[in-house]
């Protein structure tokens, strides 16, 4: 049983993650008058993933805004509203959507502290979704969070559950730098126990999803229940797997990643994006940098292959990672050998 | 304020921005200026002319070109050439130079190094604005370049139906970097765009400062009563070529004549000696102290140190 599954079954109140997102949005509209929410269809239509559902009749028109499909001018205007008081959450649509808005995040809202000598902020958040498995193929169903990750003065955030959904989006809302806060199509319906009580997730605290001995599975969004899932058939076969979700990429939890390491001796990175340029290449370098001397085996890879996302299903499938391709990748780990 | 008293600082930026550009031009003839920048030289009539209709809690939204925005808005002199000549004492520790220069104590959101990224920056000025309920207006310098970008259409559009207090302060100054207006739109009339979003919108002289002062003021009565967004088409001539290295060759002779004759600040000299009531004396005294105060600007900042390497990486970048 996995640890968001126990959370489901006790007593607690279990919600959804759109739902937990929702929530997070309502308390913080409620908190601060300068919070508000715009994107295509998020007022009347409630979004396309009902995140944003309810907030119109909460707090109107003026902090709920439907936009026109111009993706690079209303996020430019985020940013703008940002650098001028206010709290803007902008929802793009899908992640593919973002390469629209690329010059409003690359080169005004992620320079902006910077090029104002740390006067200027721009406390925006860009909800937007990603990921794979339903279908909707090429430009519809990419995992880009590299193209961010890869910026400096952007954070990126990419929950897994409702409870870090929840908790992580509060704290993406007040904090004072642009977050691109990354959703997966496929999390939306999960479900998982959300307190009542307010919380908040620190911004660069990841967290053991399940404690192990043996072997530290790194991974983040739709890959945590995955990798969970591999841990467990694993863990029937008598190997004992820790999984780690840093659940923001930027600021990254690197001690807790490092501290995992050094203790199983052994790591493999799940990540659904493309394995070309992509983050777990990196964290993959900041391990081998770092805990060398630790390592049993080298650090392994699973990733997307480095194609589009196929519409046919079982192609769609074939191109992202599995649960076949985690357990694989962690026995070929744990039985590598020197020479 | 009397007429003397406003004649007389709409004369001071116009002069201070002439001086201050022909500054920089000789401190990058002489290696003390690093990359490039961009002269605002023929164009100060516009940020003058509209910066005098602004209040003080209005916001501005400036370009690569920036320099005469800054000046005009209020900006320190002293922290622009620190700026340019990437001094610690700069606006942004001299990480940011001549295209990245903003003024958060002044509304100035900023000048920009992407040709049209500040437009729905200033949109969103305009959102906040709307919001939060308050009087406020936005001007959103940009120029005939920037209009044949995306994000024009599409802030035009937004501000439309927002019904934002934003001025679209379009500084046509017929080139493109050197692509002139008429090899890059099928009319050099570009206010005209404007129409098919319902902004009202027109074309001035955009080198007569009292026509920009009064048409500027005229579309902040507009946008302060709850009107909307409107578009002004300041037709300009740079005085040279896109930046300080580009000799513009390319800019026709007689053209180029025909904007000289209409300087802007030799224009906006005959009104306060006309409307304001200087003599040619005291235009004269007032120009050396300008003058001067620039020279001592320079020295500032040339004497100014550079931020260093640990303070930089150990406190500014986070």
């Amino acid at each position: 049983m996995t640890i968001s599954e126990k959370k489901e079954n006790s007593e607690n109140r279990v919600i959804m993650y759109r739902e937990a997102l929702n929530e997070a949005i309502m308390e913080e509209m409620k908190n601060d008058d300068t919070v508000f929410v715009m994107g295509e269809g998020v007022a009347e239509r409630g979004g396309s993933y009902k995140v944003t559902a309810g907030l119109l009749d909460e707090f109107g028109k003026k902090r709920v805004i439907d936009t026109p499909i111009s993706e690079a001018s209303f996020t430019g205007a985020g940013v703008g509203a940002a650098i001028t008081g206010m709290r803007p959450i902008v929802e793009i649509l899908f992640i593919d959507f973002t390469v629209l808005i690329m010059d409003q995040i690359v080169n005004q809202a992620a320079k902006y502290k910077f090029m104002t000598g740390g006067k200027g902020r721009v406390p925006i958040v860009v909800r937007t979704q990603g990921g794979s498995g339903n279908g909707l193929a090429a430009q519809h169903s990419q995992s880009l969070e590299a193209w961010f990750y890869h910026i400096p003065g952007l954070k990126v955030v990419m929950p897994s559950t409702p409870y870090d959904a929840k908790g992580l989006l509060k704290s993406a809302i007040r904090d004072d730098d642009p977050v691109m806060f990354i959703e997966h199509k496929l999390l939306y319906m999960k479900k998982g126990e959300v307190p009542e009580s307010e919380y908040f997730i620190e911004l660069g605290r990841g967290e053991i999803k399940r404690k192990g001995k043996d072997i530290t599975i790194i991974s983040w969004s739709n890959m945590i229940p995955r990798s969970l899932s591999a841990a467990e058939r694993l863990a029937e076969e008598g190997i004992d797997v820790e999984v780690i979700d840093p659940r923001t990429l930027v600021p990254l939890d690197r001690k807790l990643i490092m501290d995992s390491v050094k203790k199983t001796r052994n790591a493999v990175i799940v990540q659904e994006a493309v394995r070309r340029g992509g983050v777990a290449s990196d964290i993959a370098s900041i391990i081998q940098e770092e805990a060398f001397e630790s390592l049993d085996a080298p650090v392994a890879i699973v990733a997307g292959k480095n194609t589009p996302i196929p519409f046919n299903l079982r192609l769609e499938k074939a191109s992202i990672p599995q649960e076949k391709d985690i357990i694989l990748a962690v026995k070929k780990t744990l039985n590598f050998k020197i020479g | 304020m009397s007429f003397r008293e406003f004649w007389r600082d709409i004369y001071k930026n116009l002069y201070t921005i002439r001086v201050f550009e022909k500054n920089c031009i000789r401190l990058y003839r002489q290696g003390l200026i690093v990359g490039y920048f961009h002269p605002y030289l023929g164009e100060e009539a516009i940020a003058v002319g509209a910066c005098a209709a602004l209040r003080s809690d209005d916001y501005i939204v400036s370009t690569h070109r920036g320099h005469g925005h800054c000046i005009a808005r209020g900006g320190d002199i002293r922290k622009m050439l620190a700026e340019v000549l990437a001094k610690e004492a700069g606006y942004c520790y001299g990480l940011g130079g001549s295209m990245h220069i903003a003024d958060v104590a002044t509304g100035n959101i900023g000048a920009n190094g992407i040709v049209g990224g500040g437009i729905p920056l200033g949109i969103g000025a305009g959102l906040s604005i709307s919001i939060r309920g308050t009087e406020q207006a936005v001007v959103i310098f940009f120029s005939d370049g920037a209009s044949n970008n995306g994000v024009f259409a599409e802030s035009l559009n937004l501000a439309a139906i927002w019904n934002l207090p934003v001025i679209f302060m379009l500084e046509n100054n017929h080139y493109a970097v050197s692509t002139p207006i008429e090899e890059a739109s099928r009319t050099e009339d570009l206010y005209k765009r404007a129409e098919g979003y319902g902004v009202f919108a027109t074309a001035i002289d955009g080198n007569d400062v009292k026509v920009v002062y009064e048409k500027t003021k005229e579309a902040l009565e507009v946008c302060r009563s709850g009107r909307g967004p409107f578009l002004v088409e300041a037709k300009t001539y740079r005085q040279g070529g896109h930046h300080v290295n580009d000799p513009g060759k390319y800019m026709p002779r007689e053209k180029l004549d025909y904007y000289m004759s209409k300087d802007p600040v030799q224009t906006g000299r005959k009104y306060l000696i006309n409307e304001g009531g200087f003599s040619e004396d005291e235009v004269k005294r007032f120009e050396t102290e300008i003058e001067n105060e620039i020279k001592e600007a320079v020295e500032f900042a040339k004497n100014s140190p550079e931020l260093s390497e640990e303070k930089y990486f150990n406190e500014i970048v986070i």
